[in-house]
């Protein structure tokens, strides 16, 4: 463990939750500014990877709390369920739907299946990478 | 610019082949890299180039009034990146496993199938 | 119904091995209701069709189309929907029986009825492609049946020889056939009986009528595709007696009697048919007359049989086709009766060679006298049905004029060696002294005696009062294939005439060559060069030769080389492709007009192109994975410098995580070592550039060509007032579509799971390779 460097260790210490926030800033703007699930997806894994190579993986896994392939699952079933309620709205499947709501001081905020596919698309891909590199590491030693 | 990007789609077709023909395994990977940035910036260049036009429409406005960017190219590529690099993943581990398994990064000891 | 009638029997087979499971030694009783049934439905039909009625009844199949399946129920099919689903009956029956306690009888079960159930609609059928579809399906499931035994090599390999060659003329035949729909204008049968000039004027008639022939020739093992019949003997005897025997073997008679009002009656039609037919029937019968396996010997006479069907339908007039359809039923009863005897033989004693048997009647009394009535019958002895046929078939050929007294010479010839063959199958197990067997013989179980008694008394009772079958049924079968109504009446008695006196002639004979069996069998069976280059040498030569040609053009095509695969593609990418575009366009694709570059643009594609060429040519690992990193990171801005952010942050990433996988998986590898030659690198690059060149051209040649309006704009407008999303690129990803997305995203979950499963679910290195 002292082969990883102390100031990649104190830099991942500080980057992580930093780029985590970014990426969830990236997918919720993603519908109106650059952004969105995959680019999201793409910061968090990055995010972890850097983590990663600073602590090794026992902790990562310990952090993501969710195992990335059940991640990989997960957000495969929120994407292909985000289409299912327009049918019962009698529209065709993956139909986008919205709910405006007004609150109280933040304002208007706009939640929809169009966003419910792209936190989806976001899991799938953190799931992904992060399955993806975890596997390499761990087989590399 | 459309030709400038012609000629240098063409030039990375040309050293990705290349690669890609060669008999090590870690040259084909990067082959196959050249080649699926190749294509991207083919599908990129051929469905128009627009500067400084992001398909953004600009808050308060309903619908674009200014000439932009083509959208679509710009879809599907972005997923095309992605998944380029799941399959390089993919690519990447297969070469890895290949080499544990035969301990040779030439491919032409890898033609037969009982190892 | 008759749709459910003809269907029925698939259903059926699906269930049949659940019903195993439940009802165990039964099931065979149980099964055969539905074939029982069926013959009692058909038989409602012979009422109206002796009175001369034809019915189609037509099914709506896909109604949007004008599709529909349609039946044709006249004389013909209903001679043969008769005889198939009444020894079906009894096949099934006897099947239980003789495979009792047999592995996989659940799926003899399964085949056998699926095989009824083609069979019923390829003779059912009134369309030329259900007709066809019906065919292919009794010539797969006849397959898998010879092939019941599927341990055994030899079982196999003559499944394999049946398939083949059935299948050849099948798909002969559906050549045939598309062209007869296509000059006819339909595909009904009932309308292309009506047009048979148009047929026989036609320019093509010569063409189809080869083609359909050969699906005919085959299927119902006419000289030269006869070797495959008795090969088919491997399977299970049921199954003998019922496809090759009884009625798939028949299929190929059934077509030629079915088309013979339309492309019968010329002369090619006559030559064709009544020289292979001919050629046919004493093969056959020389062939049995060889043979020492009782099995085989039914077989070879069986293609006898065949042969003499061929003959008297090539023949044409009124006199043949009555022989033809006479004779058709009298062997359906008499060979399956006589097949079922052969395998309850088998069955009890363990052996087919007739050298070894003898005796049987004081073990299987009753077996016995059934084998003497159905041999008798196959003899054409009175009173049996056999002979009513027999005297029917020299009258036909002695009627005919001219080439006739050629046909008869051969028919009686052949009907010489039929009586010593049936005396050997019949005499030889049952008479005589009893001798040492395999097994200890008991007489059969009833479930195996049930079938040939009653099919050999058929032939008796038709025998005994011919105008039973004759009257109604088998007139109007031979109308169908005379294509006239023909009025013929049968009877047992014709007074002392020509062929009452060629009959004892034969009897005598054919006695004779019983005595003289073992002395010329030996005789017939010295060096014969028909064994070393008769068709089945041929058919072993060509298939031996294919699976060497296979092998030999697999050798060079697929080498094992991805190089020369792609050199192979490319090349040939680069000569049609570049071929197409300078003799379309010349130089003409070539830019013109004004550059509108930035310099700062320049620069990045310049460095692009650089990194490119470097990563090629570098010779650390290390420094070409950087060298990649700059292409990627130089097109990213590309991205951004046109309008493009999405795409750029996304390179952006995806470069990142690129470089970390490969620096972790690739890191342990060694350096790259220089592999090929100096000629092979030149030529390599040659074909890059030589790519490159044509990718760069064919960019050159499409830009500002636009052949459909872009939808884009429409995403451009609607992207906020029907998506409610400013950034256009990612309402197309996730609302207008998200479908494709989906997918996407499935595609890297598969990635990731690969990954995973090579990585975490791997073997052990082999050891000791360098």
């Amino acid at each position: 463990m002292s082969s990883y460097s102390l100031i990649l260790r104190t830099a991942a210490r500080f980057l992580l939750p930093l780029l985590l926030m970014f990426s969830v800033f990236l997918l919720l703007r993603g519908h109106d500014l650059p952004g969105g699930g995959f680019i999201a997806g793409l910061v968090a894994s990055c995010a972890f990877v850097v983590y990663l190579f600073a602590f090794d993986v026992a902790p990562v896994r310990r952090m993501l709390r969710l195992d990335p392939r059940s991640m990989v699952g997960v957000g495969l079933l929120l994407a292909a369920l985000s289409g299912v309620p327009a049918v019962f709205m009698g529209d065709a499947f993956f139909t986008g739907l919205w709910l405006e709501l007004e609150l109280p001081r933040v304002g208007e905020i706009k939640l929809s299946t169009p966003l419910v596919f792209d936190i989806g698309v976001y899991l799938v891909v953190l799931g992904s990478v992060m399955a993806i590199v975890m596997a390499l590491a761990e087989g590399e030693e | 610019m459309e030709p400038v990007l012609a000629l240098v789609v063409g030039g990375l077709y040309a050293a990705a082949i290349y690669m890609i023909l060669r008999r090590s395994i870690v040259k084909l990977v990067i082959g196959l890299l050249l080649l699926s940035n190749a294509a991207n910036l083919l599908i990129f260049t051929v469905s128009g180039l627009t500067r400084e036009a992001p398909p953004l429409i600009s808050a308060g406005l309903d619908a674009p009034v200014t000439p932009m960017a083509d959208p679509l190219p710009q879809a599907l590529i972005l997923t095309a990146i992605v998944i380029s690099f799941g399959v390089l993943a993919f690519a990447v581990v297969l070469i890895n496993r290949a080499w544990h398994v035969v301990q040779a990064e030439d491919m032409d000891q890898m033609t037969g199938t009982d190892t | 119904m008759m749709l459910t009638a003809v269907l029925s029997g698939f259903v059926l087979a699906a269930l049949a091995p659940w019903l195993f499971r439940g009802l165990g030694a039964r099931t065979g009783w149980v099964l055969a209701l539905l074939p029982a049934a069926l013959l009692a439905w058909f038989a409602s039909f012979v009422p109206s069709v002796a009175g001369g009625e034809v019915h189609v009844l037509q099914h709506a199949w896909v109604p949007s189309l004008g599709l529909q399946l349609s039946f044709l129920v006249d004389g013909l099919s209903l001679l043969f929907a008769l005889l198939i689903s009444l020894i079906g009956t009894f096949i099934v029956i006897y099947g239980g029986g003789y495979l009792a306690g047999h592995r996989d009888l659940p799926r003899f079960y399964v085949l056998i009825l699926s095989f009824m159930a083609s069979m019923l609609g390829l003779v059912l059928s009134n369309n030329l492609i259900t007709l066809f579809v019906f065919w292919e399906l009794t010539s797969i499931t006849s397959y898998l049946l010879i092939g019941f035994n599927h341990e055994d090599k030899e079982a196999r390999r003559c499944a394999l020889q049946g398939l083949l060659v059935t299948v050849t003329g099948g798909l002969a035949l559906l050549v045939g056939l598309v062209m007869m729909g296509l000059i006819a204008g339909s595909f009904e049968l009932s309308e292309i009986l009506a047009s048979g000039e148009l047929f026989r004027d036609h320019a093509l008639y010569m063409p189809i009528l080869l083609l359909v022939l050969a699906g005919a020739f085959t299927k119902s093992a006419q000289v030269p595709f006869h070797f495959w019949l008795p090969n088919a003997m491997a399977a299970p005897t049921p199954v003998s007696a019922y496809l090759h025997s009884a009625t798939m073997v028949k299929a190929g008679v059934y077509l030629m009697a079915r088309l013979n009002p339309t492309m019968g009656g010329t002369e090619a039609w006559f030559l064709i048919l009544g020289l292979v037919g001919a050629l046919t029937m004493l093969t056959g019968v020389w062939m049995a007359y060889r043979s020492t396996g009782i099995k085989r010997v039914l077989a070879y006479s069986t293609v006898m049989a065949l042969g003499t069907l061929t003959m008297l339908i090539g023949m044409g007039g009124e006199k043949a086709a009555m022989a033809a359809v006479t004779f058709l039923l009298a062997h359906a009863l008499y060979k399956g009766a006589l097949f079922m005897v052969a395998g309850a033989i088998d069955h009890e004693t363990g052996t087919k060679d007739l050298e070894q048997l003898g005796g049987l009647r004081r073990k299987m009394p009753v077996t016995a006298v059934v084998a003497v009535v159905a041999g008798l019958s196959l003899a054409g002895l009175p009173p049996l049905f056999g002979f009513v046929a027999k005297e029917l078939l020299l009258e036909a050929v002695l009627a005919r004029p001219g080439p006739g007294w050629i046909l008869a010479g051969l028919v009686v010839l052949s009907s010489m060696l039929v009586v010593a063959v049936a005396a050997i199958v019949v005499l030889k197990p049952f008479f005589g002294a009893l001798r040492e067997t395999p097994r200890h013989p008991h007489e059969a179980p009833p479930s195996m005696l049930l079938g040939p008694a009653i099919l050999a008394s058929l032939g008796l009772g038709f025998g005994l009062l011919p105008w039973l079958a004759g009257q109604g049924l088998l007139a109007a079968a031979a109308s169908a294939v005379y294509g006239h109504p023909v009025n013929i009446s049968l009877s047992l008695w014709h007074g002392v005439n020509l062929p009452l006196i060629l009959s004892a002639l034969i009897l005598i004979a054919g006695i004779l060559l019983y005595f003289k069996w073992p002395r010329l069998r030996d005789w017939f069976n010295g060096p014969v060069a028909l064994d070393q280059y008769g068709p089945e040498a041929l058919y072993y030569r060509f298939t031996g030769a294919l699976s060497n040609f296979a092998g030999w053009q697999t050798r060079v095509l697929q080498n094992g080389y991805m190089r020369n695969y792609l050199l192979t593609i490319l090349l040939t990418t680069v000569a049609v492709v570049g071929y197409t575009l300078f003799s379309r366009l010349g130089w003409g694709w070539l830019p013109s007009g004004e550059l509108d570059v930035r310099f700062y643009e320049l620069v990045v594609a310049g460095g692009i192109i650089v990194a490119a060429v470097g990563a090629a040519v570098m010779r650390s690992k290390l420094a070409a994975v950087a060298a990649m990193g700059v292409v990627g990171f130089a097109v990213a801005l590309i991205y951004v410098l046109f309008s493009a952010p999405d795409l750029g942050i996304t390179q952006v990433l995806v470069e990142t995580l690129t470089v970390i996988l490969l620096v972790l998986a690739l890191f342990k590898l060694p350096n790259f070592s220089r592999l090929s030659s100096r000629m092979s690198r030149l030529r390599d690059v040659t074909v890059g550039v030589a790519f490159g060149g044509l990718m760069a051209a064919l960019m050159f040649s499409t830009l500002g060509v636009q052949f459909e309006p872009s939808i884009s704009a429409w995403f451009l407008e609607s992207a906020y007032t029907e998506a409610q999303g400013r950034n256009v690129v990612n309402v197309i990803l996730v609302d207008f579509r998200a479908l494709d997305t989906l997918g996407e995203i499935y595609v890297l979950a598969l990635a990731a799971i690969g990954v995973y499963a090579m990585m975490k679910f791997r073997s052990q290195p082999a050891e000791g390779r360098s």
